[in-house]
């Protein structure tokens, strides 16, 4: 029998789910299309004014061949930047905005239908992930659902097993909340790779994101339907081509588990769960079941494929951990971070920090490695289950510098090291690492990833 | 706290209505319920409920052996898990019982984890493959064939023999090599690390 080598498999997969198959190894660079094109701008008011008043100024030089420097993405070459843009109108008003063409985050990887792409951390600011760039994990493609047809089934262990349509679901009274869902596969590339210098942020820790979330509160649509006192264990089922089912404690819905239709001011992106979702604060992404058709009230875990062979932490004991819902806090260094450059003097150490059991309540930066640790400001909002920014000013001074960050949450918990995971779950653990993790900054102003912590 | 913050909630609704007792009181209807949706029919619930419990409830009638499981997985699965189920990448090998004393994975970043040495239940396997395989054409297989299929990969796994007939008895009664190995979730916050 052959034996497909592990460690040939296990670095392209970011999110620990090689066994789901296809194209895991998605390829960044197809990508980078989805930029303003010059095609674009010249159909817009500037076009009608006539190509004379354009001037190639910023990506194209000076004999209009396409500049490259460094760190500019494709799509700026489309830009058209006139040489005093107060003297011509600009575009006129459209239908759907887009980024300026000199901005073009990306999720990587993409093409896998059964597979993630991660959110580009080291491109944002503040701590709402915007829609388009909330990573994905699927585990069948993306369904095409039709919200007139798309119904909420509710049934076992209830009083009136019913169906809701999405127009029902938004007659409740909702509730806004602002989470953040991360993959439970999260933190697995570094901490299998911890020597990996040309690990990003984004591919680092990038299967997070945070939004704004509407819906209903779980425990109300379960009053509805009159859930029997013996219930303890709900199946959530998903309308993907994988019928995705996780089977979740009745607690989590008496506390805080949601049904939500809305993300950041819009309905849901398709890529998240349209047109609803469960959402579980703070709960490991998966069993945050997306495209939600079904809800079945029972006494006991379903023991689904992805509460069992997925989804459980081996440990150096020769067990399993199985239902590792809650997500242990973790930060990470966005700014500086690799690819980038630091140059002397000042700039903003900048990142991200959140807990799966409550709000961030201190988040400590390094810039020795770890032999001192200085408190960041934690810039508000600072809730509950959802990121935190933190950033702390920093003066470079042209020497060896490592840039780490490490998270206390409102439990007392503190972000451990790889070495403490390492010494309770084993180096074979999978799956709900947070590790410290940062960026070694080089005499030369470069910065690479620096995860030996 | 809880029902308070349904009431603030419901009264916050309240406000931006217009009309009623219940906006302008803004309680909790009375009956607990908004009367929303509608009844689900028996019908309607079981063309959805085919969930499949550790305990096999939810088995559907039908059977398999493992020589006819083994045509089904040549036709429908060996493409990406290869004819002995080896596995080709990125698609995950099936098959394998190494090591067979212990449970090395949490130590060995190598261990490969297969059904036949990381799966608990044999009940997850028909469950899975009857929801989700094929992966390009889901759903496809009849109840007899994902007997068969489970069949055939529980027997090469080494966990049941080669004349075993799959059916919701006989697959309910398997155990699993792994099924002791897992422990629930023990962390709980605080300052220590587990």
């Amino acid at each position: 029998m052959t034996e497909p080598n592990p460690s040939d498999r296990a670095p392209a997969d970011p999110t620990g789910e090689i066994t789901d198959g296809i194209s895991e190894d998605g390829d960044s660079a197809h990508g980078s299309a989805n930029g303003l094109s010059r095609r674009d701008l010249l159909t817009g008011a500037a076009g009608a004014i006539g190509g004379a008043l354009l001037a190639r100024v910023g990506t194209l030089d000076a004999q209009g061949a396409p500049a490259q420097p460094t760190g500019v993405t494709p799509a700026t070459a489309g830009a058209q930047v006139l040489a005093d843009p107060t003297k011509a109108p600009g575009l006129p008003t459209s239908g759907q905005g887009t980024r300026s063409p000199f901005v073009s985050p990306q999720r990587t990887p993409t093409g896998a239908i059964a597979g993630s792409s991660l959110t580009p951390l080291q491109d944002l600011s503040g701590t709402i992930t915007p829609s388009d760039l909330h990573f994905e994990r699927h585990h069948a493609g993306i369904p095409a659902l039709d919200p007139a047809r798309h119904t909420l089934l509710i049934h076992g262990l209830v009083d009136r097993p019913s169906v809701f349509t999405l127009a029902d679901i938004m007659r409740f009274p909702y509730v806004s909340r602002v989470h953040f869902v991360e993959c439970s596969g999260n933190g697995r590339a570094a901490y299998r790779d911890p020597n990996n210098e040309t690990f990003t942020a984004q591919s680092v820790a990038g299967l997070a994101a945070n939004s704004e979330w509407i819906g209903v509160p779980l425990r109300v649509l379960f009053q509805e339907v009159g859930a029997k006192p013996e219930a303890t264990w709900f199946l959530a089922e998903g309308g993907d081509a994988c019928v995705m089912t996780r089977s979740i404690p009745m607690a989590k819905a008496l506390d805080d588990a949601m049904i939500v239709w809305a993300q950041n001011g819009e309905p849901i992106r398709p890529e998240q769960g349209y047109p609803m979702r469960l959402l579980l604060p703070g709960w490991e992404g998966n069993a945050n079941v997306k495209w939600l058709r079904r809800l079945e009230l029972g006494t006991a875990p379903w023991m689904t494929r992805w509460e069992t062979s997925k989804y459980t932490d081996p440990l150096a004991s020769g067990t399993a951990r199985q239902f590792s819902f809650e997500v242990d806090a973790r930060s990470i260094i966005t700014a500086p971070s690799h690819p980038g450059t630091v140059t002397k003097g000042w700039c903003n150490i900048s990142g991200l920090a959140w807990s799966g059991r409550g709000a961030i309540t201190r988040v400590e930066v390094s810039t020795d490695g770890a032999k001192s640790w200085v408190d960041a400001l934690l810039h508000p909002p600072v809730a509950s289950k959802a990121f935190t920014r933190f950033s702390i000013p920093w003066s470079w001074d042209g020497g060896a510098a490592a840039l780490l960050s490490r998270a206390t949450d409102d439990t007392g918990y503190v972000q451990p090291t790889r070495e403490q995971i390492v010494a309770v779950r084993g180096a074979g653990t999978d799956y709900h690492l947070n590790h410290i993790v940062g960026w070694r900054v080089d005499a030369d102003g470069r910065v690479f990833f620096y995860g030996d912590s | 706290m809880r029902r308070f913050m349904c009431t603030v909630v419901v009264a916050l609704i309240a406000s931006a209505c217009s009309g009623g007792t219940r906006a302008e009181t803004g309680e909790l209807p009375a009956s607990g319920r908004y009367e929303l949706g509608r009844a689900a029919t028996a019908a309607e619930i079981a063309a959805q409920d085919i969930d499949i419990g550790p305990d096999g409830l939810g088995l559907p009638a039908g059977s398999g052996t493992v020589a006819q499981g083994a045509m089904v997985f040549g036709a429908q699965c060996a493409s990406c898990h290869g004819v002995r189920g080896e596995g080709i990448s990125p698609f995950p090998q099936l098959i394998g019982r190494e090591p067979r004393a212990g449970f090395p994975f949490g130590r060995d970043p190598r261990a490969v984890k297969t059904i036949g040495n990381y799966w608990p239940y044999a009940t997850t396997l028909f469950d899975y493959v009857r929801r989700a395989m094929p992966q390009l054409t889901p759903g496809s297989l009849s109840d007899d064939e994902v007997y068969a299929v489970t069949a055939w990969l529980l027997a090469q796994n080494e966990v049941i023999a080669g004349d075993v007939v799959l059916n919701a008895e006989t697959l309910r009664l398997v155990k699993m090599p792994a099924r002791d190995r897992f422990v629930v979730d023990d962390r709980k916050g605080g300052p220590e690390i587990r």
